[in-house]
């Protein structure tokens, strides 16, 4: 008999009831809410009078709406000029109140994108199952925690009953194997390995990311990766625990303390794959291999090595394909052939719930001391993850190297990511983002984003164009 | 949830692969704190040539003509023929919720991406996934002939061209008897309140740290 896999193991524990016909009901740890998908579960909730299964489950903090600005910021639910945005943030905080919900309010100092929120609070803890109404719930699972987005029913599905109607996903193994180069990132490989699958390659599996070059990740790293699990098709990513996640848990705020953390540290030291555990596809990657990665096209899997040049849609044998990539450069306005490293830029974002922690900040904040943003670029956005993540880049006087440099340092949100609020690409305009996501339209009606570490996209601010950031290094 | 059990309608074609649910329904929609109303937004991006906004006249925006949904022969369509990996990219339920108040019922493609195909089920949408070529085969045969309907028998399982050919796809039981009978998921899930709370009490025995608080 084969071994379990971390998957398995997480599954199995949550397990409610096997039905007949193959569904499982499915026990959710946590949840976590936010202002965008969650009113109209509220609302369903208050239809069918039913009530909350556990409160003490649920952990809501607003982040897609929000201004960044201080300014507005300082001004509360005022400040948000849009009044459908102010009215989504206010129901939320309206939802929890009438709930009893935890909920970190705009402007609560430990505010910020629920997926850095989430394991920076210790909301999120190994082994556990936690779903929340957005796609990049993946996150979580850096932690060793099976988390995976949901649509709006399930967000009241899991309010009012504590589980989910789930079947179970394959298993898919992606390992890294080696030590990554100088100037190359969790960020990088993520990019690798969706260029390498493709967006729908992880459709239907959970995918584990193992390998040297994972295990040397910080859990911020992890996180990065992780994140992007959705973008490479699998709703849900997971890394075994270790050493690196154990000591990023101890001591936070809904962390087990005492004799507790002990006995949960040594149910948490189990939580990785069996070495005999089967995977039913594994991908392997060496990390000396993978340069700095950029995007060029609309979909996250149309990527390329900085070193690279835009590919010729003429070359691609699969018509669907080639119709993607040639509808990809029109909308990018760009000619196949192209270097990668001759991409104008017009605006830089960091930030988002894929690289805006403290780690992601330090290294933008190191290729950008000392030197200033590039006249063309219009705009560069540099905006922290959380209001946590805020105060230690400020105690490290990080916010002034960005401001000396010309970058604009921001209050804690989604922001430019998805552009829901006021901070949006303008139309034909290249933006060098540290986000998740280039589809059409993403940043902004007709912008164009490009998809890049925070080195990289420090490194394009400077520059105007695209560098290769290991270049900047020596 | 509403029953589904039969369909024929007219077929658009979207002759797209990877159309992700910023397509299908952009961010700024997202904003509404309701279920409905999202029909007029579905393929914004595409469907005009402006910039849309949640609380615009969408009867006075400029069209884009060449987009199928504006075109005549595909008026009323409640079947939509996809390529790969079909609504991939956010969670939000607004892309069903779109494609369902536009008037939906079936969405026919050779894969889907994992959460939207789960949402479509929670809304009285099917998605059938049929083979590649036959997918191929169908956008051929929509090109070819103005008007062309399909026929979906959810309980039979089967789909009918108007030359008779019928194609049979697979469905998960479970999903066929909740849309089949109009099933309220959150309302079969309480039939289990009791092992449901016994599962709880024997969880936070073994691992009470997941029930802390701050």
């Amino acid at each position: 008999m084969t071994g379990n896999t971390l998957y398995d193991k997480i599954w199995a524990s949550h397990l409610v009831k096997q039905r007949a016909d193959g569904t499982s009901l499915i026990y959710i740890d946590r949840h976590l809410i936010h202002e965008v998908t969650s009113p109209q579960a509220f609302e369903g909730l208050r239809v069918a009078e039913r009530g909350l299964w556990r409160v003490g489950a649920n952990f809501a903090t607003p982040d897609h709406n929000i201004p960044t600005t201080t300014s507005e910021r300082q001004q509360g639910l005022e400040g948000i000029k849009d009044p459908v945005s102010k009215i989504q943030v206010k129901t939320l905080d309206d939802n929890c109140a009438e709930f009893g919900i935890f909920e970190l309010g705009m402007n609560d100092p430990r505010q910020g994108i629920v997926h850095v929120v989430g394991p920076e609070q210790g909301a999120t803890l190994p082994g556990m199952t936690i779903v929340c109404g957005d796609s990049h719930t993946s996150t979580h699972g850096a932690l060793g925690a099976l988390a995976h987005g949901i649509g709006t029913s399930e967000v009241e599905h899991v309010l009012a009953t504590q589980c989910l109607m789930q079947s179970k996903m394959k298993n898919m193994q992606v390992r890294v194997d080696g030590e990554l180069q100088n100037g190359v990132t969790a960020k990088d490989i993520v990019l690798a390995i969706i260029g390498k699958i493709g967006t729908a390659g992880g459709t239907g599996y959970t995918i584990e990311f193992a390998g040297d070059a994972i295990r040397a990740l910080s859990v911020e790293g992890r996180m990065t990766v992780c994140n992007m699990a959705i973008e490479a098709g699998a709703r849900a990513g997971l890394i075994a625990v270790d050493q690196t996640t154990l000591d990023y848990i101890k001591g936070r705020a809904f962390a087990p303390k005492g004799e507790l953390w002990d006995r949960a540290e040594a149910a948490w030291r189990q939580l990785v794959s069996d070495e005999d555990a089967e995977f039913d596809c594994v991908v392997t990657l060496e990390a000396a291999e993978i340069e700095p990665q950029v995007t060029w096209g609309t979909s996250p899997e149309m990527v390329a090595p900085v070193s690279g040049c835009v590919p010729d849609p003429q070359q691609e044998p699969d018509t669907t394909k080639r119709a993607s990539m040639e509808q990809a450069l029109e909308y990018m306005g760009l000619d196949a052939g192209k270097l990668i490293k001759d991409i104008e830029l017009d605006c830089v974002f960091i930030g988002s719930c894929t690289n805006s922690r403290i780690e992601d900040l330090r290294a933008a904040a190191r290729v950008v001391a000392g030197k200033s943003v590039a006249s063309n670029v219009e705009l560069a956005l540099v905006v922290p993850g959380s209001g946590l993540v805020k105060a230690q880049a400020e105690a490290e006087g990080l916010d002034q190297i960005f401001k000396a440099a010309g970058l604009e340092w921001r209050e804690p949100g989604c922001s430019m990511c998805l552009a829901m609020n006021a901070d949006q690409l303008g139309e034909g305009k290249h933006c060098a983002s540290t986000s998740n996501r280039n589809f059409e339209g993403r940043q902004g009606f007709g912008g164009r984003t490009h998809l890049v570490s925070p080195e990289m996209a420090a490194a394009a601010a400077i520059h105007g164009h695209f560098v290769d950031v290991r270049d900047m290094a020596e | 949830m509403r029953k589904f059990n039969i369909e024929t309608g007219v077929v658009l074609p979207l002759d797209r692969a990877n159309v992700d649910t910023d397509f299908i329904i952009p961010k700024q929609f997202l904003k509404s704190i309701k279920r409905s109303g999202f029909g007029v937004n579905l393929f914004d991006e595409h469907r005009y040539l402006d910039k849309g906004e949640p609380d615009a006249d969408n009867s006075q925006r400029p069209l884009n003509e060449s987009f199928v949904l504006n075109q005549a022969r595909y008026q009323n369509a409640s079947v939509l023929l996809a390529r790969e990996n079909f609504g991939c990219g956010s969670s939000r339920e607004h892309a069903p919720w779109a494609l369902d108040d536009y008037g939906f019922r079936v969405i026919i493609a050779p894969s889907y991406a994992d959460i939207f195909f789960n949402n479509c089920f929670k809304n009285g949408l099917l998605p059938i996934v049929i083979k590649k070529d036959t997918v191929d085969k169908l956008f051929e045969e929509v090109a070819a002939n103005g008007g062309y309907q399909l026929r979906i028998d959810l309980s039979e399982q089967t789909i009918t061209t108007p030359g008779g050919e019928v194609i049979s796809f697979t469905v998960d039981a479970f999903r066929k008897d909740c849309l089949l009978n109009g099933l309220d998921d959150i309302g079969i899930t309480l039939q289990d309140t009791d092992l449901i709370k016994q599962f709880e009490q024997q969880w936070q025995n073994q691992s009470p740290w997941y029930f802390g608080t701050e």
